[in-house]
């Protein structure tokens, strides 16, 4: 190779340098791309540290003079604006539902790829078909039957709901990630006389963590960030999760726009600090979306 | 009956949820279009059947069929039509909103996704950064997006139409959502945002699934390192694109938290997800809003039924 370098003709030396050009060219799209997307956080964090005197919308793009934290004050617990109460509903109601809703899609998707029954393909598409119904189709019968029922208002009317159409999702992520494990681990309970509880409980479930973690940081994302149905279901102002009491502030023009920002970085944080720390699950979680097993 | 004993458990576990998205799935779809046809509006609910709802939202006649969709087209009202002219601004919007977002969405992504094939130096930093947004609520989203489309002009400028003019872009600055023609296509630009990382992470999945003996025989036999992206690579994305195109169009065609959190309840920004919302809350006319609300589903089940049973069965193919 360096005598080669050595004696490199002209028609080499031009490839080489368009090659660089092209590396150049290359990681200035992916440079000005990554930019763009993180334009608005910059946005966001700019605004959310400015005093209410200098959220003046002309210096919105330039630093703070003063840095504070009287913005994310208010947002977080001020009296006007104050998003705790409403924190506290959103996790009132996306754990209990975040765990039910996996554990219900592991036992699902056991069953539909490791202890079939006739039709068992049928049913899942039967089942999946749910993941993409738009859910206004069902919300109008949906409130009404909570009415009828005289179901308990507020959060719990919520997590039934975020349960029971969460089961098309992790039922399909189950069910990929137990059609990679090996077939001989469950015919050897079988041989060994298990019955489908013992197998999942003494075979499958602890090989199950990673499918766990996928699931449920799925649904967690999602029912945190789920605005449609709590609009709909939820008409007690003091049970509102997060996302409809945000934009129940910043809808208002009156609000100053760094306490908006700020408010908009504290109902995101809890699904970024998830998203950082556990991204490539999360990245799983996508693809399984995207009925990629 | 040792067969029964052998399957019958798993029926058994999984019987809970059959029965759930029956009743929860299937059976309240059925409940709102028997709303969708009643003559359930404004006052108590009433059991008369009444297709009322829908002549609101489709042309009377052959005749005015002509005149619906050139007024779906151009966004323009139509006095002859006798269709809620709400409705005729929602669909111009969706169309519009559809085709900006599916289109910007599937080209940033597989672009970004080409970028990143061949390996680059901290492409898990680019790949985590484009695919953040995904982790974000479109209210959040819109709560920003919002202020940086804010469509005040002159000295009253801000947002993106102020750094445009700091940038000496200013010919750039816009009306942004507001804007009479193009409206909706901003709209677009948040959701595209939003996505275009997913996409992007869909695409590379694609790349890198192509066996690299593949490419290495192509380049064998001479072909330059487009012609193998072009003849190998690019057949082998079919599944990826029509997966993308699937999941595009069915946000698209339900979009809603992303539009209540930049336009609110306005007309200029409504799309049919929005109106149905309206009429519910607002106008409590529940026959049309489910009419609507079986109209979106259509048009999804359309979009997806489909692409489902192509994808059970290659599945079971295989």
């Amino acid at each position: 190779m360096s005598t080669a370098a050595v004696t490199v003709g002209p028609k080499i030396r031009a490839r080489r340098r368009k090659r660089t050009l092209a590396l150049v060219v290359k990681y200035a799209a992916l440079v000005f791309a990554a930019i763009v997307v993180l334009l608005p956080v910059y946005v966001l964090l700019v605004a959310s540290f400015k005093s209410g005197a200098e959220a003046d919308p002309s210096r919105a793009w330039a630093l703070p003079h003063v840095w504070t934290l009287d913005a994310w004050r208010e947002a977080w617990n001020g009296d006007q604006y104050g998003l705790l109460p409403f924190l506290k509903n959103s996790l009132k109601l996306v754990i209990p539902a975040t765990l039910i809703s996996t554990f219900l899609g592991s036992l699902n998707g056991f069953v539909l790829s490791r202890w079939r029954f006739p039709g068992s393909d049928l049913v899942f598409l039967f089942l999946l078909f749910g993941m993409f119904i738009p859910y206004q189709a069902v919300m109008i019968p949906l409130t009404q039957i909570f009415i009828d029922v005289n179901a308990p208002e507020g959060i719990p009317r919520l997590v039934f709901a975020h349960v029971i159409y969460g089961i098309p999702i992790t039922t399909l992520i189950f069910r990929s990630y137990y059609a990679t494990i090996p077939e001989d681990l469950i015919e050897a309970a079988r041989m060994d006389r298990a019955g489908m509880l013992r197998t999942y409980w003494s075979v499958v479930l602890p090989i199950s963590a990673p499918a766990f973690v996928v699931t449920a940081i799925w649904q967690f994302t999602s029912i945190w960030n789920d605005f449609l149905f709590a609009v709909f279901i939820i008409t007690d102002p003091s049970k509102w999760p997060v996302t409809v009491a945000l934009n129940n502030t910043t809808g208002s023009f009156v609000t100053p726009y760094n306490v908006q920002m700020a408010a908009a970085l504290i109902a995101s944080l809890p699904t970024l600090i998830v998203y950082i720390a556990l991204g490539r699950y999360f990245m799983r979680g996508l693809m399984a979306g995207a009925l990629k097993g | 009956m040792r067969k029964i004993r052998r399957w019958g458990p798993g029926l058994l576990l999984v019987s809970p949820s059959i029965v759930l998205v029956a009743v929860f799935v299937y059976g309240l779809i059925g409940w709102n279009v028997k709303v969708s046809l009643s003559d359930w509006r404004q006052s108590v609910e009433t059991s008369g059947f009444d297709t009322g709802a829908y002549g609101e939202l489709f042309p009377g006649s052959a005749g005015e069929l002509d005149d619906f969709a050139g007024a779906v087209l151009s966004g323009n009202q139509s006095d002859t039509l006798s269709t809620d002219p709400a409705w005729i601004i929602d669909l111009h919007h969706a169309l519009l909103f559809t085709i900006a977002f599916v289109a910007g969405a599937l080209l940033i992504g597989a672009s970004l996704a080409f970028l990143l094939d061949k390996g680059v130096k901290g492409e898990g930093v680019f790949r985590a950064i484009y695919l953040f947004p995904m982790a974000v609520s479109f209210i959040a989203a819109g709560v920003v997006w919002r202020w940086l489309m804010n469509p005040a002009p002159g000295d009253r400028s801000t947002g993106l139409n102020l750094l445009f003019d700091k940038l000496g872009l200013g010919f750039l600055a816009n009306q942004w959502y507001l804007g009479t023609n193009w409206g909706a296509a901003a709209l677009a630009i948040p959701a595209i945002w939003a996505l275009s990382g997913y996409i992007m992470a869909l695409y590379l999945a694609g790349f890198r699934g192509v066996p690299e003996e593949l490419r290495e025989a192509a380049r064998m036999d001479g072909a330059s390192e487009w012609r193998v992206y072009r003849h190998v690579v690019f057949p082998h994305l079919t599944p990826v694109t029509l997966s993308a195109l699937i999941i595009l169009g069915h946000i698209s065609i339900k979009v809603f938290d992303l539009i209540v959190a930049i336009g609110g309840k306005q007309l200029i920004t409504q799309t049919p997800a929005v109106y149905m919302w309206i009429l519910i809350y607002d106008a409590r006319d529940y026959a049309k809003g489910a009419a609507i609300a079986t109209l979106l589903l259509v048009g999804i089940a359309v979009l997806v039924i489909p692409y489902l049973v192509y994808t059970v069965r290659s599945e079971r193919r295989l």
